[in-house]
């Protein structure tokens, strides 16, 4: 067995491990960049429709031109790559960070290394994660795998095709599908308000004529062999309201109903999972609960904007740099928590007196809403935030300034909406 | 677009997301309420006159490692011409080396729009 030794590994080539991998290659230090895939870039390269880039490349781009971008300078940098190289094992003993993993064409390779880099991504929730009943037949697909089906192999998965769930990606699937000849008869959302954002219901579901049924779900799947139809019925007070169920035939159902962080490797190294996002709980450093192996991107959670994927994640590469030179130090950290209207707060700790910039993701629908941030029964400081919506994630910076010590160890800060 | 139209239009200049009520009268939008700012009077009047979106799609290729390659505008287009558009790109058959940025078609129906490559493949 090969055996290979690294300061640093990123394990995924998306935007993430690529973003993190030139942060750390910039600080010189040794780095290997490690994905299952043949190439670089990650789910980007199957997302071929423009709105990518607006604020990491301050221009309009589709998602295989933002990961050629960023994979030309990983390139650039002499960064180690392995491809078509699946991680399956990940262990730490002693503060080294061990990784055994196999290709076709050097079979299996240890890793060993100091730091970690978690980039692994999501994956979708599927048919099993919403339970619908019904036969099992064909036709029933994820709204990215028939992406992929679409824009790399070619295939298109179906003629007449029901989407449930109103997230983006089976959004951009509506108008895919609709360009290459397919006809999508209805899009179906459980929630009274949908999960994707505005330019998508209009471009790609008005453009088309594409009814959007909220507040709706899809109560059977009917087929032998393929799906031939579903049946549609309304939600009243939150419960279906079986008669004015209505069915529509159809040979192919596409589901959008969420994604989850990628952690099965994570777990594998002890790393500590929240509830709350699905990815590793992580310190002011985006560390997480194993020392030394840290996490960012769709590993972490779920993001909205590849742009804001790439900007944490070299935060990310710039906290291994400081980790790697010794320069994390034993500094005392608060812990951070999500208060009232908020589902979820990233980073889950912080260190007092330093610039911290947070992710959150809000429970509710409000045109103009207040971030409270408060500490030991105060609120230090109140942000107005616009059109609050669970389906934009809401990123600010705190100034170290405005975070002083407290007596003793840090008090705990909450993070609220109102 | 003879006699009047009306059409609900939702605004995407900015998150607000308006709901404008477009009125117009052969073919000259005149009237555009429910917006909160001047913003939602041009949206509304390109949106009702001269509507325009940026295509993306994949055409085949010759390659047998990637056998399509996506293409993007370089521009939004009018509406119109888009199912002229994508059928000549489904008519398309490519051979690499492909580089990204690079066009596949030029100024398509004399409407300045070019269509590009947004991915690489090497020979």
């Amino acid at each position: 067995m090969r055996e290979l030794e690294y300061e640093a590994i990123v394990i995924g080539a998306g935007a993430a491990g690529m973003a993190a991998a030139l942060r750390i290659a910039e600080g010189g230090f040794r780095v290997a960049l490690v994905d299952r895939e043949d190439h670089l870039g990650g789910i980007l390269m199957q997302c071929i429709h423009n709105g990518f880039g607006l604020h990491w490349f301050k221009q309009e781009l589709t998602g295989p031109e933002f990961a050629e971008r960023l994979a030309e300078k990983v390139v650039a940098a002499g960064i180690d790559i392995f491809l078509n190289t699946t991680v399956m094992d990940f262990s730490v003993s002693n503060g080294v960070k061990t990784l055994i993993a196999c290709n076709s064409e050097q079979g299996v390779i240890q890793f060993n290394a100091r730091a970690v880099v978690l980039a692994m991504g999501c994956r979708e929730r599927n048919r099993g994660n919403i339970g619908i009943p019904g036969t099992r037949p064909a036709g029933i697909f994820t709204a990215g795998l028939a992406q992929r089906l679409i824009n790399v192999d070619g295939y298109v998965p179906g003629k007449r095709v029901v989407i449930i769930g109103s997230g983006d990606i089976g959004l951009i699937m509506a108008r895919r599908l609709s360009w290459v000849g397919a006809k999508v008869l209805a899009v179906v959302e459980i929630l009274p308000h949908p999960s994707g954002i505005t330019r998508n219901i209009v471009q790609c579901l008005h453009d088309f004529n594409i009814p959007l049924y909220l507040s709706h779900i899809v109560s059977r799947i009917e087929g032998k062999d393929r799906v031939e139809a579903v049946t549609i019925t309304p939600l009243e007070g939150g419960t279906p309201e079986h008669s004015k169920s209505f069915r529509i035939e159809c040979d192919t159902v596409l589901l959008s109903v969420g994604l989850i962080p990628e952690n099965e490797l994570s777990k594998k190294a002890g790393v500590t999972i929240g509830h709350d996002t699905g990815g590793p709980k992580v310190d002011a450093h985006l560390m997480t609960s194993a020392e030394g192996v840290f996490a960012c991107g769709n590993v972490l959670h779920v993001h909205d904007l590849v742009d804001f994927v790439a900007d944490e994640s070299t935060r990310c590469g710039g906290y291994v740099v400081d980790y790697l030179r010794d320069q994390i130090g034993e500094e005392k950290q608060g812990a951070v928590t999500a208060g009232a209207n908020v589902r979820y707060v990233v980073p889950h700790r912080y260190v007092p007196g330093r610039d911290t910039h947070f992710s959150l993701r809000s429970i509710i629908v409000k045109d103009r809403g207040t971030l409270l941030i408060k500490r030991q029964g105060a609120v230090i400081k109140k942000k107005t935030v616009q059109h609050v919506k669970p389906a934009e994630m809401i990123y600010f910076k705190m100034r170290g300034s405005d975070l002083p010590a407290t007596e003793g160890d840090p008090a705990p800060l909450e993070i609220a909406l109102e | 677009m003879t006699a009047a139209t009306e059409q609900e239009i939702i605004c995407l200049g900015c998150p607000n997301g308006c709901h404008l009520h477009c009125t117009s009268k052969k073919g000259h939008a005149v009237d555009v309420t429910g917006n909160k700012c001047d913003r939602g009077v041009d949206y509304g009047r390109e949106e009702l006159l001269d509507p325009k979106r940026v295509v993306t799609a994949v055409v085949k290729t010759t390659s047998s490692e990637l056998p399509y390659v996506p293409v993007r505008t370089t521009a939004p287009l009018v509406k119109p011409l888009i199912p002229e558009l994508l059928h000549e790109l489904y008519q398309q058959h490519v051979t690499p080396p492909i580089r990204s940025g690079n066009p596949l078609i030029e100024n398509f129906r004399n409407t300045g729009v070019n269509v590009i490559f947004t991915r690489s493949i090497a020979e």
